[in-house]
């Protein structure tokens, strides 16, 4: 399977990393006839055996504390039950953060990479996300005119709920029929509309009817566990395994991007990678390359990719790999609701996750101290009693024994819950460079992160706290605590642990300032494209998968095109 | 592409692990009274015997025991720690952590200490109510001082764990009515549900 050194096989396109944007290269590029190798840094997935959508605690004799009862101590990298998905400490790669900074960067190490995990909200940025209106960031060198026929394809391919609702801060989409609202939801719902709030239904990538031979959602709510039926999106089951089996596409498994090989035109001839398994190096050629190995593992790879053409990093004239590094403001809160004590018993489940969210709303107020939006998600329901549902209980009934007991059950299914995610502003604070001193346990060097919130997110997270505060209490509930885990003594999550990293790469009109053209290719490398939310320009308030497979079906049609014009 | 799902509803049923009886009848979803037969089926196949304990010393094993009972206790509604086997789940993790064996065999030990102290007899073998008026001490922050605190630490692991190996059990999901973890055709909320909530709310 390996390629051996000084006989490589070429391939029409490389395509490193396999989640949201490697995927979509590898469907859009396999559907149009080209020899595709996708190179994953960690191993393939199986979801028959991985994943655990459908286990009980008690069929587990460490019930997901794992086989040192690691939960109990905080060592846990991720829920036991949760599909493979990846870690915050990878072994034996690490990664440094500068003095008196804090930022937590997750890594995917597996085929699918998050999208076999992640939450599924699928939102379309706005048209003032691409120009925005306030002059705080740059403009994205696209419109959101030109988007829309592409998230129409995204949507139409992976599959999102939803309804027409007509609002600018909300894009409607080509959208599968929404799901009702659970009784939870239906009180939120009714709260925010005094609140004069939209609480509208969800916008999931999750199958509510079967399309292109995935199966309907049966409803079993644990999507973040993995889908064995397909019916909650992966780019694994939807795309790379499809992919396979069309004979045009090549999985290497087990194997970490070192370097692009250059030759003398500056073009990308060869991608250098370790084989985990053995520590060899290894080569593979290419006629083109995309990069889609998340954020900052793509803009590391660039970083590390020096040549005297090109001595600051691959495609790297203007300074920007790296920059602009953001992630979501986040912050948490819950409330016990006494309107859901004692609710009669129902299955709750649904899809995984919220089946209504509030998307923003407040995008022509002049009177708030903080530049831009955020939207919350929601939670709540009778869900799956694990380790730790009931700590929360402990902690604020005390006691024991027959109270105890009677308070749990009348306060299970009680408690609801608000995340916002909001937009941070790229700032001049927050960026990766590769650490001259540090190497990882195959000689790779590795990222160090610089990053500090400015007081418009700090700001922007003060209002989500008083908004949630303002909801819980128009339900006639009880604020019962801040619930996000990684966060910040005043609430606001930690940099980098709401996972959604983007800016590295960005993408411009300007090579000056910028590091891809529109279609994430490379100013100076014609045959080198960023696939991933490196390109992002800017971190709007919509979580970056959809729009992640939209920028790279465009960027790998139009990659397609090129090579048939004998352009790449 | 063809509309018919590669991986059917019945393959899935088959993994889940529902009954022969209900295959046999055909059932295209298992609605939620069908997954609680389904959770319990699971959970009597899974049991073997009376649980024998791996890192904890016989006398420990059953002041645990009694410990749980006096957490989460049986009563009118449904059995409690005690049925639910929560101690051998503990006992389990002592068994994988020696950090989580010593919280276990100091706090165990500080207890009869206490008890011994005060009654003069260890914590198994003095009366309910002495019990009781032990836990009523550590069973509350407020008495994390300097003399109660091991005991105060000690109580809040043990009703962390006992509690979360009750309510994992298949006894404690019976007990809070989780009906989850199907496979359905559609989804939707009954009517009574809404009508509870709403009647409570502010909203009414």
């Amino acid at each position: 399977m390996l390629q051996v050194v000084g006989t490589p096989q070429k391939f029409d396109v490389v395509v490193i990393g396999s989640g949201a944007g490697g995927g979509t290269a590898v469907k859009v590029l396999t559907d149009q006839g080209i020899n595709v190798a996708l190179l994953e840094a960690g191993p393939m997935l199986h979801p028959e055996t991985d994943f655990k959508e459908h286990v009980l605690p008690y069929q587990v004799d460490h019930r997901g504390a794992g086989a040192h009862a690691e939960y109990y101590f905080g060592r846990q990298q991720w829920n036991y039950f949760s599909a493979p998905n990846g870690y915050w400490n990878v072994p034996g790669e690490p990664y440094s953060v500068a003095t008196g900074d804090k930022f937590r960067w997750f890594r995917s190490r597996i085929i699918g990479g998050r999208t076999n995990h992640y939450g599924r909200i699928s939102l379309r940025f706005s048209d003032y996300d691409f120009q925005p209106e306030d002059g705080l960031s740059d403009p994205w060198p696209v419109t959101y005119s030109e988007m829309s026929p592409y998230y129409d394809k995204a949507e139409g391919f992976i599959g999102v709920t939803g309804t027409k609702e007509g609002l600018r801060t909300a894009p409607d989409g080509n959208f599968l029929p929404a799901i009702p609202p659970r009784v939870h939801e239906i009180l939120i719902q009714k709260a925010c509309a005094k609140l004069n709030i939209p609480c509208i239904p969800s916008r999931m990538a999750v199958l509510t009817k079967s399309i292109h031979g995935r199966a309907a959602c049966h409803y079993c709510g644990q999507c973040g566990r993995g889908c064995r039926t397909a019916s909650a999106f992966s780019s694994s089951q939807a795309m790379i395994f499809p992919a396979m089996k069309t004979g045009k596409l090549k999985v290497i498994t087990g194997a970490m991007a070192r370097e692009l090989i250059t030759d003398a035109s500056g073009k990308v001839t060869a991608v250098s990678y370790v084989d985990k398994a053995t520590r060899s190096e290894q080569q593979i050629h290419c006629r083109a390359v995309m990069v889609a190995a998340s954020a900052c593992e793509s803009a590391r790879l660039l970083l590390n990719s020096r040549s005297t053409r090109f001595p600051n990093g691959l495609g790297n004239s203007s300074g920007q790999v790296g920059r602009n590094l953001t992630d979501s403001v986040g912050f948490s809160l819950s409330g016990y609701v006494p309107a859901l004590s004692g609710l009669p018993r129902h299955n709750a489940d649904g899809i995984g996750g919220m089946h209504v969210y509030v998307p923003w709303w407040l995008y022509n107020d002049r009177k708030k101290d903080f530049p831009r939006g955020y939207h919350i998600e929601i939670g709540g329901g009778f869900g799956m009693p694990q380790l730790g549902s009931f700590h929360g209980e402990c902690t604020r009934a005390e006691g024991y024994g027959k109270a105890l007991k009677d308070t749990i059950r009348e306060h299970y299914g009680a408690y609801v819950s608000f995340s916002g995610r909001g937009e941070m502003i790229p700032n001049r604070n927050c960026y990766c460079e590769i650490d001259p001193d540090r190497i990882d346990d195959y000689g790779i060097p590795v990222l160090r992160f610089h990053f500090q919130w400015s007081e418009h997110e700090r700001a922007q997270a003060r209002h989500m706290a008083e908004t949630f505060t303002d909801i819980i209490g128009t339900l006639g509930g009880k604020v019962t605590g801040l619930t996000n885990p990684g966060r910040e003594s005043s609430g606001i999550s930690v940099g980098g642990s709401i996972i959604h990293e983007a800016g590295t790469v960005r993408m411009g009109s300007d090579p000056k300032t910028s590091v891809l053209n529109k279609y994430c290719q490379s100013h100076e490398v014609s045959n080198l494209f960023v696939c991933d939310a490196a390109p992002f320009v800017s971190q709007p308030d919509k979580n970056v998968t959809l729009s992640i497979v939209a920028f790279c079906w465009r960027a790998s049609e139009y990659l397609a095109e090129e090579m048939r014009k004998g352009n790449v | 592409m063809s509309d018919t799902p590669e991986y059917s509803r019945r393959e899935l049923l088959r993994q889940i692990g529902a009954s022969t009886t209900l295959m046999a009848a055909g059932a295209g979803a298992l609605s939620a009274q069908d997954m609680q037969h389904v959770h319990q089926a699971v959970a009597q196949e899974t049991a073997t015997g009376p649980y024998r304990p791996k890192a904890l010393m016989r006398h420990e094993y059953a002041t645990l025991e009694r410990l749980s009972d006096l957490i989460i206790p049986a009563d009118s509604h449904s059995e409690g720690a005690l049925a639910a086997n929560s101690a051998a789940f503990i006992d389990f993790l002592c068994g994988a952590s020696e950090e989580m064996k010593g919280i276990y065999t100091g706090g165990l030990a500080w207890i009869d200490e206490r008890m011994r102290k005060q009654y003069d007899s260890d914590f198994l073998s003095a009366q309910p109510g002495q019990q009781t008026a032990l836990l009523d001490q550590i069973a509350y922050r407020k008495n994390d001082q300097p003399d109660l605190s091991p005991g105060v630490q000690f109580f809040d692991w043990a009703r962390r764990m006992v509690v979360d190996a009750y309510y994992t059990s298949a006894i404690g999901m019976k007990e809070l009515g989780y009906m989850g973890n199907g496979a359905m055709d559609h989804f939707s909320v009954p009517e009574n549900a809404v009508e509870y909530a709403l009647k409570r709310s502010p909203f009414a």
